[in-house]
């Protein structure tokens, strides 16, 4: 396969950026995404040029680092699939590929790329957690029973890899389906029951105060999400917010 | 609830737009059950109608739900010009590329101009109409003040500018259908109704009410610039 890609290429968080494009002969259909990123670095660095930074780690749709912005949609045209899982076929010979970085005020650019979404760990710091003690005399957590649909729905609201790709697809740049899939992973587990309001106020006070937008209820974020996160997390989270803010004291 | 900070928060915002909105749904509901009776053109219809708008500017509790009205149009209105402001800084550089339909509906992408289409309707039904029956100038039929020979007037040849008042009306009623489409749903979710078993039927109401709603109030200004023709 020929293609034309055009990259978005910044050298800070402080300078313009602009799109530079490349040709790329000789691209397999096998390849992945980021194969192909290689091959083009490749190209460049033998060119005497400076590579393309991206960020990458497990390559096998885990980690959540491959954030890219391919042709207008979080991760490209595939579905339910991170940049590292989608392949070259999807694609056709000839195509031209528009490559940028997640846009988000809370997400800066670092450069080319790669973005700085430190504001995730923050939100989980604020209360992404639960309060255990840790010095020998800890619970098995199976010794407690959970019904089978609660610990599915937790289960899948615990696969969001905080990739980022919620907060690049929504219009307004809202990480409400990350926050939300956060917050329910707990409050659906009894484990998660003595912090559940104060959690739920503090890890969205947290998302406030990084500059992320609010939520229309688009519904963009769960289709460009790579692990199904749904919008019932969303509304979930609504609710306890809302009966968390009328019961709390302060 | 003292606490500015949970006031000010992105939900709490989104609670006082659902909330309104909602409140707002059922507003159009009962202005359209009124101006239903416009389809009546005959004198007994005129006198109903008129009795039906006197009763609607006097009746004390009936006054208490216009001040929530136009509560409801403030708060929304406000909030909403805050939440697009927001959301417009939440993303100071945007994507070369960006492939909106991909992945979310256009109504639930331009509620902001289709509220602003909205606002400017609101504006100059309320100067057309509301305007008039509360501070004149109005004629008298029956003792009555007369709002009907009001709206016929407006939507008949007398006024040069009917076709136009007839066009800008049922435009802002797409507009309306568009924005409920999505908005009826929305509202639901920002106050976490939702639910794998009623959320389906829920959306199946905000279709039938998005169009059916603004199409039957469009259908009255129509019906009455064709039967004066
Ligand atoms: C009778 C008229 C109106 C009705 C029934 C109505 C109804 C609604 C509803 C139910 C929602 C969904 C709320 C949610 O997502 O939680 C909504 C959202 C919205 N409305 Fe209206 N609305 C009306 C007029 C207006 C006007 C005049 C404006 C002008 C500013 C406006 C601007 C908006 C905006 C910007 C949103 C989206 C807010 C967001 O980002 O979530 N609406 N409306
Ligand atoms: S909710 Fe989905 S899109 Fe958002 S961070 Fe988690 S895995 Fe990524
Ligand atoms: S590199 Fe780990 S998810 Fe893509």
């Amino acid at each position: 396969m020929n293609l034309t890609l055009k990259v978005w290429r910044q050298n800070g968080p402080e300078v313009k950026g602009h799109m530079d494009t490349h040709a790329l002969e000789g691209v397999s259909p096998d390849m992945s995404f980021l194969e192909m990123m290689d091959m083009l670095n490749d190209q460049i660095i033998r060119a005497g040029g400076e590579p393309v930074a991206f960020d990458h780690d497990c390559r096998e749709g885990i980690c959540g680092m491959c954030s890219m912005f391919i042709n207008g949609e979080a991760h490209g045209p595939g579905r339910g699939v991170t940049t590292c899982q989608l392949h070259m076929r999807s694609f056709n010979d000839g195509d031209t590929i528009a490559i940028e970085p997640w846009r988000a005020q809370a997400f800066p650019v670092i450069k080319d790329l790669t973005v700085d979404r430190s504001a995730f760990d923050r939100v989980i710091q604020a209360g992404g957690y639960i309060s255990v003690n840790t010095s020998g005399n800890t619970i098995d957590a199976n010794a407690i029973p959970v019904p089978k649909e609660q610990a599915d729905d937790a289960f899948s609201a615990a696969t969001c890899i905080g990739c980022g790709a919620c907060v690049a697809s929504c219009k307004n740049a809202s990480a409400m389906l990350f926050v939300s899939a956060k917050v329910s992973q707990f409050a659906l587990l009894p484990q998660g029951q003595p912090e559940r309001e104060s959690r739920v106020q503090r890890m969205v006070e947290q998302m406030d105060k990084e500059g992320f937008g609010n939520c229309t209820n688009t519904g963009a974020c769960a289709v460009e999400c790579p692990k199904g996160i749904d919008l019932s997390n969303i509304a979930r989270m609504n609710r306890d917010f809302m009966s968390a803010t009328v019961k709390s004291k302060k | 609830m003292s606490n500015s900070g949970i006031l000010r928060s992105s939900l709490a915002k989104k609670y006082v737009m659902a909330l309104s909105g909602l409140f707002l749904c059922l507003f159009l509901l009962g202005h359209l059950v009124g101006n239903l009776q416009l389809f009546n053109t005959s004198a007994e219809g005129q006198l109903a109608f008129n009795e039906y708008a006197h009763f609607m500017t006097t009746f004390p509790l009936v006054k208490l739900l216009s001040y929530l009205t136009y509560a409801a149009v403030l708060f929304h209105v406000v909030d909403g010009i805050a939440l697009t402001m927001q959301n417009r800084k939440a993303r100071p550089t945007g994507y070369v590329k960006e492939k909106g339909s991909a992945n979310a509906s256009w109504s639930s992408r331009n509620m902001g101009i289709l509220g602003t289409i909205i606002l400017v309707f609101l504006v100059s039904h309320m100067q057309n109409f509301w305007y008039v029956m509360h501070f004149g100038p109005i004629g008298e039929s029956d003792g009555l003040k007369d709002l009907h020979t009001v709206v016929m007037t407006f939507f008949g040849p007398e006024n040069g500018l009917a076709g136009l008042a007839v066009a800008g009306y049922v435009l802002a009623q797409f507009a309306l259908g568009f924005h409920l489409i999505h908005g009826f749903q929305s509202g639901f979710q920002s106050l976490g109704l939702r639910h794998s078993k009623y959320s389906p039927l829920i959306e199946r109401a905000g279709l039938l009410f998005g169009i059916g709603v603004p199409t039957l109030f469009a259908s009255i200004p129509v019906y009455l610039f064709f039967i004066q023709l």
